[in-house]
């Protein structure tokens, strides 16, 4: 539990600044490449997470994923990413491949609809490029970053795909109490302890529930979700 | 050229003219830098998934071009017959799996939530309030914390280790009823539904005919979002099915995984199949993106608009 909750707290700013930041960025430019860079940002969401998780292992792997051979150029030996020390930043750098390009999208959709005549208001009143995006831009999508920050919450809190993928390939780093939802998972199919289980599952779901709850109230807001 | 001339008599003003100069590129190269940095993050895997996928085992393992480029012994052809072969063809099945309950979860859901959707938006039925509340508030429930629970109720109805297991929690999606309620309330307006009344149709008659044409866009995209979600599960058929012909394709690759990394050195032809049986699972959802994304962004701002 105190790995998802720190996870949360650090993944889910990194991962929305990065998301923000290329929505942004593809609003303010419009030409072919941009296009082309917002589907392929946006690709590894039509990804399966099991997949991405397996690819990601092989691209950590120490005996022929690519970080290796890179390092290998320098004679240096690669951190082993799925290590006791690293699995952090390992598993944090996979779930923000899976997911920034979606809430890319969610921002950027909302740019996009945002009235244009607004920006030329700002123009003549003399705005910059940053002031435009930080002073009109980013209040104006704030309900949707509001909505993908609730998502990045319950997605984050639940997480189960990624380790437990990752887990065989760890060498013991990732251990079967990892997450609530691993740890639910292996009372209930190795242990067969249904009810414990269950019991874990539904604590976690009030937890994610008070969370998603209390996070709303404090960011409410007429209009927007779940006003 | 010309401002390297100037420049020399005059280097007052040349520089300033010089610093002027750089700076218009250089700004508009920031970005084209951040995002071509961004676009090679994000299809790294992708590339080298497609790489890998060619290679046979000892290229994969002790190839010398490197992990991300091609070895000389193009193996992709070989791969994939092995894929397609291998333990009767069970790839192939799985493949047919996901697919089904992909598209039966998918539809089912998304009938259920027009239907639901439109119900609460149109109808002033007892409780409606009351309802809609709960529904919101179920949306915040994380659906992988009801796995167990709704395992263990399965398992009391005899159902699990069926595709049925698999299918009838997939059905029941909060997030796209409440979707479709937002878009009903908005794009069908009340006099339209009226009108209808008026000119005689009945309640069935008015929803397929007048209120269902209107509701398109939110169906697609209700529609893509919840058959993505059923591809993608893998926690929910990971804990309902126990028998390997039943298996959707992330469970199955991820238990190929399971068993190359138990036995490390005679596993190593199956990293292969994994290799080339991801991405071969990626292709479908892949074009299926890139063909449809008009109705992803035109469904999300609906979602994140309102």
């Amino acid at each position: 539990m105190w790995f998802v909750l720190k996870f949360a707290v650090v993944l889910i700013p990194v991962q929305m600044a990065i998301s923000l930041a290329v929505a942004l960025v593809l609003d303010a430019i419009t030409t072919r490449f941009a296009r082309f860079a917002r589907l392929m940002v946006f690709l590894p969401y039509a990804i399966p997470a099991v997949i991405g998780a397996l690819m990601w292992g092989f691209l950590y792997s120490p005996t022929f994923g690519p970080l290796q051979q890179f390092f290998d150029l320098f004679g240096q030996q690669a951190p082993f990413l799925l290590g006791p020390s690293h699995v952090f930043g390992g598993l944090m750098n996979v779930v923000i491949w899976q997911w920034a390009g979606y809430y890319m999208i969610i921002i950027y959709a909302a740019l996009q609809g945002i009235d244009t005549s607004i920006y030329e208001a700002a123009r003549i009143d003399g705005a910059n490029s940053w002031q435009l995006a930080f002073r009109i831009k980013i209040p104006l999508v704030s309900s949707a970053l509001v909505l993908i920050l609730v998502f990045a919450l319950i997605g984050t809190l639940q997480f189960f795909t990624e380790p437990q993928i990752l887990r065989l390939v760890s060498n013991g780093t990732i251990t079967p109490e990892f997450t609530p939802n691993i740890y639910a998972y292996n009372q209930a199919f190795s242990y067969a302890n249904f009810n414990y289980a269950s019991a874990i599952s539904f604590a976690l779901g009030i937890v994610v529930f008070i969370a998603v709850y209390v996070f709303l109230f404090f960011t409410r807001k007429r209009g927007s979700f779940l006003s | 050229m010309t401002t390297a001339r100037i420049a020399a008599p005059r280097p007052a003003s040349g520089r300033s003219t010089r610093r002027r100069a750089p700076m218009r590129p250089a700004r508009r190269i920031i970005p084209y830098l951040f995002l071509g940095t961004l676009v090679v993050y994000f299809l790294t895997p992708i590339w080298w998934l497609f790489v890998a996928s060619t290679k046979d085992v000892t290229g994969l393992f002790n190839g010398s071009a490197g992990a991300l480029w091609f070895d000389k012994n193009f193996a992709l052809g070989a791969n994939l017959s092995e894929l397609f072969t291998y333990d009767g063809g069970i790839y192939l099945r799985w493949l047919g799996n996901s697919l089904f309950y992909a598209l039966a979860g998918g539809i089912g859901a998304t009938v259920l939530a027009v239907l639901a959707g439109y119900g609460f938006a149109k109808y002033r039925i007892w409780g409606r309030n009351f309802f809609f509340a709960l529904l919101l508030g179920s949306v915040m429930v994380p659906l992988t914390a009801l796995v167990i629970p709704t395992f263990v109720l399965l398992s009391g109805l005899n159902l699990t280790d069926t595709i049925w297991a698999v299918i009838l929690p997939s059905l029941l999606n909060p997030f796209g009823v409440y979707l479709m309620q937002v878009y009903t309330a908005d794009a069908v307006p009340d006099e339209l539904l009226d009108a209808a009344r008026v000119d005689g149709a009945g309640e069935f008659r008015t929803f397929f005919r007048v209120a269902l044409p209107q509701l398109r866009p939110a169906f697609i995209t209700v529609m893509l979002l919840s058959v993505v979600a059923s591809w993608n599960n893998y926690f929910l058929p990971l804990a309902m099915l126990s028998n390997t012909n039943l298996f959707p394709i992330t469970v199955g690759l991820g238990l190929w995984q399971g068993q190359a990394s138990a036995n490390n050195s005679g596993g190593h032809s199956l990293w292969g199949l994994i290799i080339v049986g991801s991405l071969v699972s990626v292709i479908p959802l892949v074009i299926a993106f890139l063909s449809m994304q008009k109705y992803w962004r035109g469904g999300l701002a609906v979602g994140a608009l309102k």
